[in-house]
């Protein structure tokens, strides 16, 4: 095989997601179809909305039904599948966000609350091809197996570590007065409970935070 | 989710005037939004409060603090003035939820937070606070999480919130307006209701009042501890909780507080059984005291009877932790 052969052939699961949605998009739904929970067919969709997100360095318009949570926005309607849908209900952390550099849980805000903010999912961490030190240490120390809760267990621990540089305490913190010197497997790993693994792949993560936290951003 | 319509709120009257029937606020929306997907929860109407200037911790000339109703929960608990006089509250706030929660959650949207009962989130089953009159599932159901103090035979729920319980130990006031621009103080001791017949009035606030501060009096002297028993090392609700200051010298206590999550419908506080510690010495037999005036009158549901003796282990350890110096 050759090097033009193997590019024609090299659909990754990324293209068919995104090819889908694309075609999705074109089916011009009503917003309604795309957003959250349960319709109820007799019920006529409430009138739309419109709002700007800057999402990773990019200003997106969309009109959208007021019950699109920001996750569907971005992975129904922008095609950012990169933060994942697990509970839909702020339990697992795979849905974590960056809003103006702070996590929290796309599955529970909706998108018309964060207009005008800035967004940063997963697929902006990167640096072109260079990732983020997040990123690289969670690939060196395996910090993942099927990877579902990935995306998610990263950007929360680029919050996070923004959070214990600025001297946020947590509920494991010996001394509330003083900033943590030090962040302990400990200290991690309280300051990571909303983020859940099913394939515990916790003792990975922990080092891969660990190492990240050594490392200046 | 139903379909409701959206608005902005451009200031608090703007916001208190657009609360019509079936209309809510919302801020950091973490519980609201949860419930509105299992449509226990159904709004026709929402009014985000999030541009309101309610945003501010400060000072109160009597030397005590002013939290606005937006303050986000990591906010509240980070702020320097809170963990140095205020440890309590503090710990209270980082021991609930996640930090990606915290991050989002408001302080007048944690007061408000809803019951984590089971059969309040099942709206296959019957709860007389989503549907009054149609029964109490909790009664005779699995009801390992639910209230031993202050319950009823309409509603057995506990409410869920850590920072209330510290807010309680701290005699915290509530402050609200409402459409007519009218002030008013609530006292957090009055804010919550138990359940009686009418479990589905959970607090104090009328239609259209809204929130806009909590203010903390100057801290009371003496150790502060919270601490939180529950199912897992952390992201979990209490199943037991103490919010407890504690003034002691050389084995003798001067003054106490103690307040309690995970045991009412309400953040409980204890003044008989902070009478038995004032003045006494710090021994098992003064401990026994306070546990078993907090446990007076306390009930058993089948699953929760285990709350009745882990309240009083909890209890003994957080007194000879606080008593310790």
């Amino acid at each position: 095989m050759d090097e033009n052969e193997s590019t024609t052939l090299e659909i990754t699961r990324r293209t068919v997601i995104e090819t889908g949605t694309t075609a999705l998009l074109l089916t011009a739904l009503p917003p309604a179809a795309l957003a959250a929970g349960p319709l109820d067919k007799n019920e006529p969709p409430p009138p739309s909305a419109i709002v700007t997100l800057q999402i990773n360095g990019r200003s997106h318009q969309l009109t959208l039904d007021p019950r699109t949570t920001l996750l569907d926005a971005l992975r129904e309607h922008l095609a950012l599948t990169g933060s994942k849908k697990g509970c839909d209900h702020g339990q697992c952390g795979a849905c974590t966000v960056l809003i103006d550099g702070r996590r929290i849980n796309s599955c529970l805000t909706l998108a018309v609350m964060h207009d005008g903010q800035s967004v940063t999912t997963i697929e902006g961490l990167a640096e072109g091809e260079n990732l983020h030190p997040m990123q690289a240490a969670f690939v060196e120390h395996d910090g993942f197996q099927c990877g579902y809760c990935t995306s998610g267990q990263i950007c929360s621990a680029v919050g996070m570590l923004a959070e214990s540089r600025s001297g946020m305490p947590s509920y494991v913190t010996e001394d509330l007065t003083h900033p943590v010197a030090e962040l302990t497997d400990t200290e991690i790993r309280e300051r990571m409970s909303g983020n859940i693994c099913r394939c515990a792949a916790y003792p990975n993560i922990v080092a891969a935070i660990k190492q990240a936290a050594g490392t200046p951003t | 989710m139903k379909a409701f319509t959206y608005q902005h709120a451009d200031s608090t009257a703007h916001a208190a005037a657009a609360i019509k029937p079936g209309a809510k606020f919302i801020a950091g929306g973490t519980n609201l939004l949860d419930l509105m997907k299992l449509q226990v929860e159904t709004p026709s109407h929402l009014v985000d409060i999030n541009r309101l200037p309610l945003d501010k911790i400060e000072e109160t000339p009597d030397g005590g603090l002013r939290i606005g109703a937006l303050v986000r929960n990591s906010d509240l608990a980070a702020d320097a003035r809170v963990r140095q006089r205020y440890g309590v509250l503090s710990r209270a706030l980082l021991a609930g939820a996640s930090a990606q929660l915290r991050n989002k959650a408001t302080t007048g949207g944690n007061l408000l937070q809803r019951t984590r009962c089971y059969y309040f989130y099942d709206v296959t089953k019957p709860c007389n606070k989503r549907n009054l009159g149609s029964g109490c599932a909790a009664l005779a159901g699995f009801n390992r999480i639910h209230a031993i103090l202050g319950a009823s035979d309409h509603c057995i729920a506990t409410h869920p919130s850590d920072m209330a319980v510290a807010m309680r130990a701290l005699d915290a006031k509530v402050e609200t307006v409402n459409g007519e621009g009218e002030d008013r103080v609530i006292p957090i001791a009055e804010f919550h209701r138990l359940p009686g017949n009418t479990p589905e009035i959970e607090t104090s606030l009328k239609p259209g009042e809204i929130i806009t501060a909590v203010t903390l009096p100057p801290p009371p002297p003496g150790v502060h501890v919270y601490r939180k028993v529950r199912d897992r090392a952390s992201y979990a609700f209490a199943l037991v909780s103490v919010a407890a200051i504690v003034d002691s010298t050389r084995g003798r206590i001067r003054s106490a507080r103690l307040a309690f999550g995970g045991l009412a419908l309400k953040p409980w506080r204890a003044p008989q059984a902070e009478e038995k510690l004032v003045n006494a010495s710090a021994d098992t037999a003064t401990f026994n005291a306070a546990a078993n005036a907090v446990l007076d009158g306390a009930r058993g549901f089948g699953g929760n009877d285990f709350k009745i003796p882990l309240t009083r282990r909890t209890l003994h350890s957080v007194l000879a932790e606080t008593t310790r110096t």
